[in-house]
């Protein structure tokens, strides 16, 4: 294979990542192949984005369209987006309610399961044409996935020997999810985002817990961080899917500690005119003010302050990444605490005052590393170690993720 | 408020709005806005469906200040600008003391290297009121975009 022909990355190395992983064709056919329509399971979307029998959602296991839609009330299904007569996909908008699934192209009609049901002149007209007598879809048909759900996120995998969701997840991470998803949820918001960079760039970002508070300078920029923050990372033994967390120690605001610091910072000119966009209530009750899990292969949900978002990463080619957000809010949320959350809004997302970096600095990398695909990235605080630490000085969940993607690409 | 004049003042206050934002015065943008104001900026999708959440939600124009202050010495990006071009306000029926408009919109980026892309296509759904000195300023505006995708991040306000 091509990826042989570029220089060597040893065996078991995690400290360094060659260039040439972000800019070959060889390498995203190789993803393709061994991770999306692979042995992962891909976030596909959420139960509450179909609520009743019939309501569909598209989606994709990395290039692979993807038909993901509800047949009763707890049965969800996926199958691949491709007419198995002439390959058009059966479903082309970003969702609805259908009874069945019908190629606009032929009329080749196609229950929730992906099953061929029926075909237009199937014996032909007037006793002319039509299919032969023998003809038999076989395995021609659109793939089906198995389809299994944590906590309402439907995940999707073509492999019948994939291990089942809450094993390839783990009980740590299902539990951090678990975390969140404290009540009935509902969508407050959908957007979408194209980076031009590599969609390993955005994961390895997702995971980053080093670069936070040196790209991303609004909260030191205006004094936000005032209280003692503890934190750390959260890395499962395979690596593959990790948590970025921190935490406010609880200081009572009457102490004589906390409005020393308050007056220092209010003779700063860098204060926010309106501090109502940071006030936020601690509705998990652990003083945890941001918890973001990272899945592999391309899946982030993260809780900021009281801002809940899920992203869907999708790889568009070697230099190009899609990210599809759904905001979230609390089916039980008051007026004032929705009102709270809509403004926090404004910290994350593609236009977020904290985090509007992470959309162009995986391109940043992109064009720096142009012409030098022989040579490799850092990935070394920390040491070389893929475990649970106590710090966010540490890269280890980075390291996670390469072992994790060494082992599907059998790299 | 005499209805005769509204529309020459609600083109007179569009203008002025992207003219500070085009010409880099971003200091004075958020002088168009009342003091209790909502700024959101969403897409026609989440408009229809009622989805609250905007990718830039500002409700008092002191929020809208501290973003932009936020872009001076926070945030980073590289370098760009935007040109608006906009349409002519279709003024409806006024409620309350508000005069309601809707205003087409075309934004290009203009990338430090010369790049233009069409960044943003999309109506104003405004609401305007006097302030105390009579002059026009938006009470209420929402940037509802056609385009659902962001390309790479949305650092300057629409």
């Amino acid at each position: 294979m091509a990826i042989e022909a570029h220089n060597a990355w040893s065996a078991g190395v995690l400290t360094r990542v060659p260039n040439w992983i972000y800019q070959s064709p060889d390498v995203y056919a190789a993803e393709q192949k061994n991770i999306f329509q692979g042995s992962a399971w891909t976030f596909l979307c959420l139960e509450i984005d179909i609520p009743n029998r019939g309501d569909y959602r598209t989606a994709s296991l990395g290039d692979m369209p993807v038909i993901v839609v509800r047949e009763d009330e707890t049965t969800i299904r996926a199958f691949e987006n491709r007419c198995a007569h002439r390959g058009a996909l059966l479903a082309f908008d970003d969702g609805g309610t259908v009874e069945d699934f019908t190629c606009v192209y032929h009329n080749w009609r196609y229950d929730f399961c992906g099953n061929l049901k029926s075909i237009a002149f199937r014996n032909g007209i007037q006793g002319k044409g039509g299919m032969p007598k023998d003809f038999d879809i076989g395995e021609r048909g659109p793939r089906k996935l198995r389809t299994e759900s944590i906590c309402g996120f439907v995940f999707g995998t073509l492999a019948k020997d994939a291990p089942p969701l809450r094993e390839f997840l783990g009980e740590e991470i299902v539990s951090l999810i678990a975390r969140v998803c404290r009540a009935p949820m509902e969508i407050i918001g959908r957007f979408k985002q194209t980076l031009p960079n590599n969609w390993k760039l955005f994961m390895e970002n997702t995971r980053d817990s080093y670069h936070a508070s040196l790209l991303h300078v609004f909260f030191t920029t205006f004094r936000l961080n005032r209280l003692s923050q503890r934190g750390g990372l959260v890395v499962g033994e395979s690596g593959a899917h990790t948590v970025s967390w921190s935490a406010l120690d609880k200081v009572p605001s009457t102490s004589a500690e906390y409005n020393s610091e308050q007056l220092r910072a209010d003779k700063k000119d860098f204060l926010l005119k309106d501090p109502s966009l940071i006030e936020s209530f601690d509705e998990f009750g652990d003083g945890v003010t941001l918890q973001v899990i990272s899945m592999f292969p391309g899946c982030a949900f993260a809780q900021v302050q009281n801002t809940i978002a899920v992203r869907r990463i999708v790889p568009k080619g070697i230099d190009q990444t899609e990210v599809y957000w759904t905001y979230l809010g609390f089916k039980d949320d008051t007026r004032e605490r929705r009102r709270i959350r809509l403004k926090q809004s404004n910290l994350i997302g593609p236009a977020g005052l904290v985090s509007m970096e992470d959309g162009i600095i995986g391109n940043f990398v992109q064009r720096g590393i142009a012409a030098a695909g022989a040579f490799d990235t850092i990935v070394e605080m920390g040491g070389d170690a893929v475990e649970t630490t106590d710090t966010r000085a540490s890269e280890a969940s980075i390291r996670g993720f390469w072992k994790a993607y060494r082992q599907y690409m059998g790299m | 408020m005499q209805r005769s004049i509204d529309l020459a003042e609600v083109v007179k206050l569009n203008h002025g709005y992207a003219r500070s934002i085009d010409e880099d015065a971003l200091e004075t943008w958020p002088d168009f806005f009342a003091e209790d104001c909502l700024y959101r900026i969403t897409t026609a999708d989440n408009y229809a469906r009622g989805y609250e959440a905007g990718l830039m939600y500002a409700d008092t124009r002191a929020m809208l200040e501290d973003r932009v202050k936020s872009l001076r010495i926070a945030n980073v990006y590289e370098r760009h600008r935007y040109r608006h071009i906009l349409g002519m306000p279709a003024v409806s029926e006024a409620s309350g003391a508000d005069i309601c408009s809707e205003t087409s919109f075309v934004v290009i980026r203009i990338m430090r290297d010369g790049t233009l892309t069409v960044f943003a296509t999309g109506k104003y759904v405004d609401r305007m009121r006097q302030d105390e000195s009579g002059r026009l300023v938006f009470s209420e505006r929402i940037v509802v975009c056609d385009n659902s995708n962001v390309d790479a991040l949305l650092a300057i306000p629409l």
